[in-house]
């Protein structure tokens, strides 16, 4: 089944139509009405008819986190604000979020891409859904929602937690489908095991992203729990989950390009790099109206193939990611920096101490220690001091980084150093092939 | 003068609390007593030792986290009665104890080190019970 085979299945060259029409669009839009965009094309000498087709993209500035932060909360918005109905943001740096608005036909084309990808996971509307990812700030939960009610699922607001009754409502419910992090499949598969619920279950499929996860851990899956698993991707700055997601053969993940222009390029030159090299993803919105993003940088690393797939498909497919090219962590589907680490550190102790952040998958579940040498500054002779002082930390990692953090205090020097560049994760996460 | 108590920070595995024990042992800086708080992860060692503020710098070149502390010394009659008459005294006087462990015991007597929440208010209650404070410098000769 495909979703919408005009848009999936088009020649390449009709898609370069679309993507020329929409892109030309877009760049008199924010030209007109994005500052930042407007300045960033005059420094370029560039005018929207410059920009002919989508072979012009190249000319075009690129977008980073960085200008979405410097842009914080609403500065990159191409319509008034009276026109956005949602807004979600994603954890920052320093501590500041980045913030994605959505107008009403960005919500749309969002739940659009979503449902075509579910049905490329082989769901369909009499399937029902269990979303078990974050509801709220984060993409995931709200953005698989409303794909799956727009393809007509019966869709089921798990959100994450209780698994015990996430897993007795699949068993009472017969539900079809999950989605949710691999890692977090990966703990349900284990409380489904000690429930002894797996022979009661219904479950045929599961679309899993939001963490980066091998081809090994995805065969693992489907054979433990006796289902399909699929990856989707996406990322809010860009929309949210549906950007891409891979198909029955499993072959790449199908990028909805119509709406997402897709370039990879060179990590030093930044130049397009041709199909099959490894190099920085990078993403152009041809049809967002709230925050339109022109060639935005992911960091995240892979290769693209414009060749027809199996499935009948006809959009081009990215690989497995092969890592970042930034310092950024993904923990339990949440992006984490070691430096706002170091930014809550400095706020408890005033000074910022050796640190160092160790992750590791635990029972499948993503775990964060950060081990902190205790300096004489906030080193007490007593044992509730010390017991406080932990606590705190904990908590204000926590609070800056959303999600549960363990803290250990160790002795000052006793953390490794490194030579020129300071080190400050050790990730035991095996992601191998 | 109270009694200055060093701590150190130590993390809880083999040969960690040996390193410190070697460092005085080589400076000739003699241990009169210690006590050593431990939580699954960490301990607090608490020591009294001949030279407090020689030891502190020593421990410092070596990179380890230590701390004085001003503690009160106690010394106690070898006969029943006399730890319950102690805490007595200070609960009484509305001081809490928030560690307390053995100096020395001899057949005649014995002395506690005590950290409490206000130690001169500690101090005078002790006194005024009767009961003596160890001179700092006696216990560092230990």
């Amino acid at each position: 089944m495909i979703w919408n085979e005009a848009r999936e299945c088009i020649s390449r060259d009709e898609m370069q139509t679309i993507q020329s029409a929409r892109l030309r669009k877009q760049v008199t839009n924010v030209y007109h009405n994005v500052e930042f965009y407007r300045k960033k094309m005059q420094e370029l000498g560039l005018e929207p008819g410059d920009i002919k087709g989508i072979e012009d993209i190249d000319k075009l500035p690129f977008t980073t986190k960085n200008d979405l932060r410097d842009n914080y909360p609403f500065g990159l918005l191409a319509v008034p604000q009276s026109q956005i109905v949602r807004v979600h943001a994603s954890s920052g740096t320093t501590g500041k979020a980045t913030v994605v608005a959505y107008t009403r036909k960005d919500i749309e084309s969002w739940q659009e891409c979503v449902a075509r990808d579910l049905v490329m996971c082989g769901v369909g509307k009499d399937d029902i859904i269990q979303v078990a990812y974050g509801y709220g700030l984060f993409t995931g939960g709200l953005g698989l929602h409303y794909g799956a009610e727009n393809l007509g699922c019966t869709t089921v607001p798990m959100s994450t937690g209780n698994t015990k009754r996430l897993v007795t409502m699949m068993e009472d419910f017969k539900a079809t489908a999950i989605a949710c992090t691999p890692s977090y499949l990966l703990h349900i598969a284990e409380v489904i095991e000690e429930m002894g619920a797996k022979d009661r279950l219904m479950l045929k499929t599961a679309i899993c992203g939001a963490e980066p996860w091998t081809e090994k851990m995805r065969l693992q899956i489907e054979e433990k729990m006796g289902i399909h698993a699929h990856d989707i991707y996406g990322l809010s700055e860009v929309c949210g989950p549906g950007v891409a997601c891979d198909c029955q053969f499993h072959k790449g993940l199908h990028i909805q390009d119509d709406h997402f222009f897709a370039e990879i390029v060179d990590r030093e030159t930044l130049k397009p790099l041709p199909d099959g090299e490894v190099g920085e993803l990078v993403f152009t919105t041809l049809t967002k109206e709230g925050m339109p993003l022109l060639r935005y940088r992911t960091k995240d690393l892979t290769s693209i193939d414009h060749s027809p797939c199996e499935c009948g498909r006809t959009t081009p497919r990215i690989s497995r990611f092969k890592g970042r090219s930034d310092d950024m962590l993904i923990i339990r589907g949440v992006n984490v920096f070691p430096s706002q680490v170091e930014t809550a550190l400095l706020e408890i102790a005033g000074t910022t101490p050796h640190y160092m952040m160790i992750v590791d998958r635990v029972n499948n579940l993503d775990t964060l220690e950060v081990q902190v040498e205790v300096e004489e500054e906030f080193f007490s002779d007593e044992v509730k001091e010390m017991e406080n002082l932990t606590k705190k930390i904990s908590a204000a990692l926590q609070s800056a980084l959303l999600i549960a953090v363990k803290v250990k205090l160790v002795e000052p020097k006793s953390l490794e150093r490194f030579a020129g560049k300071s080190v400050h994760v050790i990730d035991k996460r095996v992601l191998d092939e | 003068m109270y009694m200055k108590q060093l701590t150190v920070f130590l993390e809880n595995r083999e040969g960690r609390l040996e390193s410190v024990t070697e460092l005085l042992a080589n400076n000739n800086i003699n241990v009169a007593c210690l006590a050593l708080a431990d939580t699954s992860e960490y301990g607090v060692l608490r020591l009294i030792v001949s030279r407090p503020d020689e030891a502190k710098v020593l421990l410092k070149d070596a990179g380890y986290s230590s701390r004085l502390t001003e503690v009160l010394a106690v010394r106690l009659e070898q006969t029943p009665g006399t730890v319950s008459r102690l805490t007595k005294v200070l609960a009484a006087a509305g001081i809490n104890i928030e560690y307390m462990y053995t100096l020395s015991s001899s057949k005649e007597f014995g002395s506690m080190i005590l950290k409490v929440s206000d130690i001169e208010k500690a101090a005078a209650a002790v006194s005024e019970a009767g009961m003596k404070l160890v001179d700092p410098e006696a216990a560092y000769s230990l």
